[in-house]
């Protein structure tokens, strides 16, 4: 568990930071709050020859909420996400989910940019940005872009930001109505079993708008577009709740792991994608 | 005004901070600031620092090592290998069992993580990129993990260097890869039981291999003094003067020219007794090069390579009459031992106490046969908080009376209740050749049911079984009921031994001459509270307050000889021996005083801190007074100084008890479960710290709850770890942990000075079964009879999946 060596950054404004990068290339990573990166830095299944460090980059700091807007800085802490009562007025799935992540001490180191930027599956925010269709902004040598988070995960560890890009900020709108995250683990700190992240409208006694999205059940964070589609018109009953879950269950891949196998994983799965549901109906 | 007001006696004792107080640990003071000083926190001047290449194969023959590239790195000093190793003899070294261990792959590798070669260098950060560099060729062999298939007729030969041997330290071995088959009781007559028996229940209970997984993993600072030719090791070590002792017969240094430090120590849980190829490379490296080195495990290297324990496969038929009378036991063992037999039991006993598992009942005939077999998984077999396989016993006999119980359609609670050893029987003989020193059961059983409303529980679960019958409820609730005994203290030195020494114990005493005192003892304490407790039983034996008692531990250049601390054995035979030292510190003092008085001996009694002239009452000489005088008087016949050393060579075993309920929530769609309700009731004889007894119940308790609920080392088909981190490997939080309400009853030992029995690990032996049981007792009513352990959310759901309850 001793890494190999490597060199240190630790740039104070964007631009060094990707000059550092440029300059580096393949030898060159950033590191937000390192939990996932240093493990595997220790484990020497990743060598780095030099850690570009972001914490001291004031730009990618602080949360702005501005009516519906929300804009997340990338080295904004679990811990800050869950102590800004501005952020919890409007969005409080984010509050909901960070207390769901790790421990007290990794929320204050960890990172919400890192957490939806290395790819894990097992990360509980990926699944949370795209059931709440945040984009993510990145900047890169050639500028900034934008890119949607249902568009953002391609494979574990894979995503749509380039070597050499930089993930800035998040932005979404705030969803309104009713909201849940629900997450079966063995234990704190640990990743999901099954983990899913539901937000519903409701319109007098009708579903008028849903989203659900679903953690370490596939290698890539899950958008269920067909379960949405099932609960809106619905008075989401029973039936409802079924076909939303059926619908769910058919767009993730669980696979085996120390967790159990997958027929469990996916058995638990409709049970939490149910208990999120239902909650979220009952904040509505 | 000098003069005081004279103070009372409930004052005196008070002051004392004696038995029975729940006096603050005076250890947490450094604890808890940070302050403690682990071997790691030992920085010598040019120390060096060691680290292993391991294998990554579970089998395989090893065909060569290039150490040319690790070398050639600057700041690399040495790379060993078991061709430098063999030279000296110390390729392999003996295990505390009676088999040998390879100290560095000698040809081939038999586990995952087994050390093959050790980088040392002048500092970690080289060393790591060291064993990097070191290019070991393989070639991979046929791997076994399960021990049944490790004993066909066709599996690979594991011990190359055992070939041919048909017998062993501890008897036949009738199979290549067999170690040993230990038996006790009478196979014939428990077979006739059985066959002519009303009821008999069988059933396989399997409990798994787990990892005792210390917060401090292991590691040493080996310092040879190449003027002097002194060898000091720190060390995490749970038995300082055993480490001596096998340190001076490998080396052929002599014993005097060594010495043996064990510092604070963060956990051991059985995890630090036995010697690990890292401490034989540290010495050998340091006095190759004669600078000091350092050798610290990391987290992967503890949970892989050091001491595992349990994996036991028991193989049960419990027999009984229709009212449910227990007439006979039996028990076959396939005992999966790893790559080495390294177990850390008495010499004489390869299965441990196991033949503990008649439990708390009165089993007229019973019979015991365990067979020890060798695969490709570390070695260790070590007692994890607990008695040596005691833990296995327990949990046995308690989910035999539980199947028995399913059998007979009773309640297991009255199951217990009519055969429990009865009080008058004690001294118990066992059917399985244990004496049993004292116990109450029944008392503490009554208490135990009447405070957790045992009967109002089970008309609560009755009543949810209807409504989840009827669809309303998908959660059940489980009642896990225990009654363990336990049997520690080992022991005496006519049958229980390690390595050819006796297990007494020491401590040794020294009163300064203005009343405070030293008390060095044989034992090492991990964090149980020695320096606390020990000092407690001197002060009411020697009438000098626990805050004037310094306790010291750990080095074997100041310490008397002792065996350590495990097995629940540090009260037991060390705080005997304190108690006997004070005794014979009170005994010298009594004649002083009775000089300083001018009466006869005889003429005084003790009280509380003082020896008093009987019906004199203001005639007296404090412990105080006494402790100046013995330095400054001239007293005919009596020595200067205050000192006594007692070894204490126990008559028998201690046999603490307890009764334990668990109540739980099992969602059986999740697995998920809750600890609704946990109570422990335990008899620990005399109680010297209550406060430290809780704390040792609630830790003992956690890890139980944490081996019952989901820690375990486990193999895939090849051999490779799957739970070698702390990410998979279950080490509960304070989120996971429940609340928990202790009680006692209070049954002293007869035989031990103070009448204390132990109590560390007697929570680890209840928790297990009580935990387990309420998981299989919530599903009583659907049929289920047995799951293995751990009972993590897939395996719980599982049981109910195949119980139909999934719809």
């Amino acid at each position: 568990m001793i890494p190999a060596a490597f060199e240190y950054h630790r740039p104070t404004d964007l631009q060094a930071a990707l000059a550092t990068l440029q300059e580096f290339g393949d030898e060159a990573r950033v590191i937000a709050g390192g939990h996932s990166l240093v493990p595997m830095m220790k484990l020497r299944m990743a060598t780095i020859g030099h850690l570009v460090d972001l914490r001291a980059i004031a730009d990618l700091k602080g949360i702005r909420i501005d009516g519906a807007a929300v804009r997340i800085g990338a080295m904004v802490t679990q811990q800050e996400l869950i102590a800004d009562a501005a952020l919890a007025r409007a969005a409080p799935i984010l509050r909901e989910t960070a207390l769901q992540i790790a421990d007290p001490q990794v929320r204050a180191v960890g990172t919400i940019g890192g957490n939806v930027a290395n790819g894990d599956p097992g990360n509980d925010m990926p699944a949370l940005m795209q059931c709440l269709d945040a984009s993510f902004s990145l900047v890169g040598p050639n500028g900034s872009r934008a890119v949607k988070a249902r568009e953002f995960y391609e494979a574990a560890y894979v995503t749509a930001r380039e070597d050499d890009e930089i993930l800035v900020a998040i932005d979404f709108a705030a969803p309104g109505g009713g909201y849940a995250y629900e997450k079966q683990k063995r234990k704190i700190g640990d990743y999901a079993t099954a983990a899913a992240a539901v937000t519903i409208r409701k319109d007098g006694t009708a579903c008028s708008a849903a989203s659900v999205a679903m953690t370490n059940l596939s290698d890539v964070p899950v958008w269920s577009k067909a379960a949405g589609d099932a609960l809106v018109g619905s008075a989401c009953g029973p039936a409802d709740v079924g076909r939303a879950v059926a619908a769910a269950l058919a767009d993730i891949a669980p696979t085996a792991d120390n967790r159990g196998p997958a027929e469990f994983k996916r058995h638990a799965a409709g049970v939490v994608i149910r208990r999120a549901i239902e909650r979220a109906w009952s904040r509505a | 005004m000098n003069e005081m007001a004279p103070i009372s006696r409930e004052e005196r004792v008070e002051k004392l901070k004696g038995l029975g107080c729940s006096r603050k640990r005076v250890e947490d003071v450094r604890f808890t600031q940070g302050k403690g000083n682990y071997v790691d926190d030992l920085k010598l001047p040019g120390m060096l620092h060691g680290d292993f290449v391991r294998s990554p194969y579970a089998h395989a023959r090893v065909k060569s090592v290039d150490k040319s590239a690790a070398l050639a790195l600057p700041g690399v000093v040495a790379v060993l290998t078991a061709e430098d190793l063999a030279p000296l003899n110390l390729h392999w070294m003996p295990t505390l069992a009676g088999d040998k261990q390879m100290v560095l792959a000698d040809g081939k590798v038999l586990f995952q993580g087994q050390e093959v070669a050790f980088v040392v260098a002048s500092d970690r950060y080289v060393a790591a990129d060291a064993v990097d560099l070191v290019v070991v060729d393989y070639e991979e062999l046929p791997v076994v993990t399960d021990p049944f298939k490790a004993l066909q007729p066709d599996a690979p030969v594991l011990r190359e260097d055992l070939q041919g041997r048909t017998s062993g330290a501890h008897g036949d071995r009738r199979h290549h890869n067999h170690i040993f088959l230990w038996e006790a009781g009478d196979k014939a007559a428990t077979d006739e039981v059985i066959a002519s028996a009303d009821v008999v229940a069988e059933e396989m209970v399997y409990y798994h291999r787990t990892h005792p997984c210390p917060l401090e993993t292991c590691g040493c600072v080996a310092s040879m003094d190449t003027v002097n030719g002194k060898l000091t090791v720190h060390g995490t070590f749970q038995a300082p003067h055993v480490v001596r002792t096998v340190a001076s017969l490998l080396s052929g240094i002599e014993e005097h020219k060594i010495r043996v430090i064990s510092p604070d120590i963060g956990g051991g849980f059985g995890n630090k007794v036995g010697v690990y190829p890292g401490y034989v490379c540290s010495i050998v490296a340091s006095i190759v090069t004669g600078r000091p080195v350092k050798w610290i495990e990391d987290r992967m290297e503890n949970l892989t390579a050091t001491a595992f324990a349990r994996d036991y496969w028991m193989k049960g038929k419990i027999a009984a009459t229709k009212d449910g009378r227990i007439t006979g036991l039996s028990c076959h063992v396939t005992a999966d031992h790893g790559a080495f037999d390294a177990c850390a039991d008495p010499s004489k006993f390869p299965a441990g106490f196991f033949h503990i598992c008649t439990g708390s009942y009165d089993i007229p005939v019973a019979h015991v046969g365990v067979d020890g077999v060798y695969t490709n998984k570390a070695p260790g077999g070590v007692a994890y908080r607990c008695s040596f396989r005691v833990t296995e016993a327990a949990y046995f006999i308690e989910r035999m009376i539980e199947v028995l119980a399913i059998e007979l359609g009773m309640d297991a609670a009255e199951l217990r209740a009519k055969n429990f050893i009865r009080k008058e029987q004690f001294p118990y003989h066992s059917a399985l050749g244990w004496e049993y020193d004292s116990g109450d059961y029944h008392t503490a059983w009554d208490k135990a049911l009447k405070a957790v409303g045992y009967a109002d529980l089970r008309k609560e679960q009755a009543e949810r079984v209807e409504a989840f019958r009827r669809g309303e409820t998908r959660k059940l609730i489980g009642i896990g009921l225990t009654h363990f005994t336990e049997i520690v203290g080992a022991g005496p030195v006519k049958n229980c031994d390690i390595l050819g020494m006796g297990m007494f114990d020491s401590c040794e005493i020294r009163i300064h001459p203005t009343g405070s005192a030293v008390a060095r003892l044989g034992t090492i304490s991990q964090g149980q509270g020695h320096a606390t407790t020990f000092a407690q039983i001197l002060a009411s034996e020697i009438g000098l307050p626990a805050d004037s008692i310094t306790v010291e531990e750990g080095d074997t250049d100041t310490a008397p000889y002792g065996l350590g601390t495990y097995g629940s054995r540090s009260t037991p035979v060390a705080g005997a021996a304190t108690a006997m030292a004070g005794r014979k510190i009170r005994a010298k003092a009594q004649m002083i005083a009775a000089y300083l008085l001018e009466v006869h001996d005889g003429d005084l009694e003790w009280d509380v801190d003082r020896f008093v002239v009987k019906g004199a009452p203001e005639r007296f000489k404090t412990m105080k007074e006494i402790a100046f005088a013995s330095y400054n008087q001239a007293i005919p016949g009596v020595e200067p100084g205050l000192e006594a050393v007692s070894y204490y060579d126990p008559p028998n075993m201690t046999y603490p008890f307890g009764a334990y309920v668990c109540v739980m929530e099992i969602d059986v769609d999740t697995g998920v479960h809750e600890i609704r309700q946990f109570y422990a009731l335990d008899d620990c004889g005399t109680r010297i710290n209550p406060m430290v007894i809780e704390g040792q119940v609630h830790g003992g308790l956690t890890e139980a709850l944490a081996i019952a609920m989901g820690q375990e080392i486990a193999y895939d088909e090849i051999g490779n770890v799957k739970t070698g981190t702390l990410m998979d490997f279950f080490l509960p939080t304070a989120w996971e942990t429940p609340h928990y309400t202790t009680d006692f009853t209070e049954t002293p030992s007869p035989h031990h000075p103070i009448g204390a029995k132990g109590v560390g690990e007697s929570p680890n032996v209840g928790g297990v079964p009580a935990f387990s049981n309420a998981v299989h007792d919530a599903f009583r009513p659907f049929g289920l009879r047995q799951s293995h352990m751990p009972h993590d959310h897939w395996r719980i759901w599982k049981i109910a999946r195949d119980l139909g309850l999934h719809g």
